[in-house]
């Protein structure tokens, strides 16, 4: 159901990324997301980057409506639906390696709290890392790469999860981030055995699984994802490849 | 005892089919739904070009149902034939689409009859789209000059998907039927707003849009009945089907099958298999051999 919420406090994380707190009363999963919408912008799914009773959105500002959030003030009304979708599948017992992104560190934070895995976060350059004292914190190990190794190190962070997974041993690779960097990693994995889940991203317009607009091969990213396991990725034909657009035309990644 | 019915002279196994607008606008998402017990499956309603459809907000869920403003997104007409290619492997797929005058309703069905639809459904009754559905479906002379013309073009089956928001459903039915409309769906959903008082705006970025799910069952079950008592012809019910019980309301009424859009979203595709089995144990428990006997009883 829809909810509003008051926001309680807003983090700046880096040059263009803010966290957005506020109190929600809805129960919510790691790996979950929520439509969020003010009057002025298009509604968009956004990742719960706290789950507790106050959650949090991680926003980077990269168009129109990400600017609205970021002029939202402490005080402000936020309207979210949700929290949807399947979220990651967490067990005891299994030794997992986080990997996040660039804003793909926003989705797997709940992650890192609640199994404190080891933790790579991957970014373009310094000014770029996002959440990493939050991630510092309850990680076991955490590790920065970078594009330009402008910190920490120099390369991708594909490259640096090859070279932890010499150095160590994980049962399963968790990973949220741009979608190239989720199929070098989930062919990655498929070298080196590893089990994974991975949470991807479509154009989404009802994200509750009815409008079938947020389609990979035959998955609902809104229901049956976002988050999909090393079998589900391996079924299918679009992940790293095509997506669809707003009008359902599938467009090949460029 | 069989679930299997028919619309006219289409068969199918099972009485239930996807209705347009949900998981119906990719050809792997078809091919699911009829694997997962959807006796066939109703595209999205395609039109001439591509179109984007409006921004978000365009759904949003209330206490017993949804309102939504899509906007008709889809690739067009053109494109929808690599979609079509891989549904209609999998099963019966019924082609949806929309025009804004009857040759382009013509032109389109056409080219669903090309790609191997077994039968075109005209969206007469999308209660959001300046220009299209609703807008052409509330005049029986505007709808009966659709029907004639896509007739004259298709060989395959003609269903006419009606509008509740209108005076009088019936007289609609009966323009299809005059028409020569191998049967009628009923009905779309109804023109409806959400209102967020914390925003002091409607939510969704249309304004208005049309509610679907178990708040418009009892009127989706009358228009049913409504229709039953004045046209000859075929009807397919439709609105906030969640479970057997409820697609039995639709075909007492008198449906000869039916279709199920919201429920998607709770009881995920596997709410076909349930209702399946849900209309099984009733038709046993009722010493009910198939759907047809029990069409329309509620009218007797």
């Amino acid at each position: 159901m829809s909810n509003y919420a008051r926001i309680t406090g807003i983090t700046v994380e880096a040059y263009d990324t803010k966290t957005i707190e506020f109190q929600w009363d809805e129960k919510a999963r790691p790996g979950q997301f929520a439509m969020a919408w003010v009057p002025g912008m298009e509604e968009i799914p956004m990742s719960l980057s706290k789950i507790g009773r106050i959650k949090s959105i991680t926003v980077k500002n990269i168009g129109e409506s990400t600017n609205r959030l970021h002029q939202l003030t402490i005080g402000d009304t936020l309207r979210l639906r949700g929290p949807y979708g399947s979220g990651y599948d967490l067990k005891k017992g299994v030794k997992y390696l986080v990997v996040g992104g660039g804003i793909g560190v926003a989705s797997v934070l709940p992650v890192i709290k609640e199994t404190g895995a080891d933790t790579i976060i991957g970014a373009r350059t310094d000014k770029d890392i996002i959440l990493y004292d939050q991630a510092h914190r309850y990680a076991s190990d955490i590790w920065i790469s970078t594009d330009d190794g402008s910190r920490g190190f120099h390369g991708n962070a594909v490259e640096l999860m090859r070279e932890k997974c010499d150095e160590n041993r994980y049962d399963c690779v968790i990973a949220c981030g741009p979608e190239a960097m989720l199929y070098h990693l989930y062919k990655a994995c498929e070298d080196l055995g590893l089990d994974c889940q991975m949470s991807l991203e479509r154009h989404m317009k009802c994200g509750a699984g009815l409008c079938g607009c947020c389609m990979i091969d035959d998955q609902r990213v809104c229901k049956d994802g976002p988050v999909f396991n090393k079998e589900q990725l391996s079924g299918m034909t679009e992940f790293g490849v095509s997506k669809r657009d707003t009008c359902g035309r599938l467009v090949k990644f460029g | 005892m069989t679930l299997e019915t028919s619309v006219g002279r289409i068969e199918l196994e099972r009485p239930g089919m996807v209705a347009s607008g949900i998981m119906g606008e990719t050809g792997p998402s078809m091919a699911r739904m009829i694997a997962s017990g959807a006796g066939a499956v109703v595209t999205k309603s395609i039109g001439a070009e591509p179109k984007a459809g409006y921004p978000n907000p365009c759904f949003t869920e209330i206490k017993s149902g949804y309102v939504n403003a899509m906007g008709l997104p889809n690739p067009g007409i053109e494109l929808f034939a690599d979609e079509m290619r891989i549904a209609v492997a999998a099963g019966p797929v019924i082609g949806s689409v929309y025009g804004a005058d009857a040759d382009e309703f013509a032109m389109l069905a056409g080219r669903m009859e090309d790609y191997g639809a077994a039968a075109v459904e005209l969206n007469l009754s999308c209660p959001h789209a300046k220009g299209y559905g609703m807008e052409l479906g509330t005049d029986p002379e505007g709808v009966k000059q659709i029907v004639v013309a896509v007739k004259g073009a298709v060989d395959i089956p003609v269903w006419a998907k009606l509008t509740p928001n209108t005076r009088s459903i019936a007289d609609i039915g009966l323009a299809v039927q005059e028409a020569g409309g191998d049967a009628v769906v009923a009905i779309n959903t109804l023109k409806a707003m959400v209102i967020s008082p914390e925003m002091r705006k409607p939510v969704l970025s249309n304004k208005f849009g049309g509610l679907s799910g178990p708040a418009v069952r009892a009127v989706g079950v009358r228009a049913v009945y409504d229709l039953y008592t004045t046209v000859d012809i075929p009807i397919v019910g439709v609105g906030g089907v969640t479970d057997a019980h409820d697609a039995l309301q639709y075909i007492m009424a008198g449906a000869a099958a039916f279709q199920v859009g919201s429920a998607v979203a709770k009881g995920g595709p596997d709410v076909f298999d349930e209702i399946n089995k849900g209309l099984e144990r009733f038709m046993m428990d009722y010493g009910y051999k198939s759907i047809s006997e029990m069409i329309g009883v509620a009218n007797e």
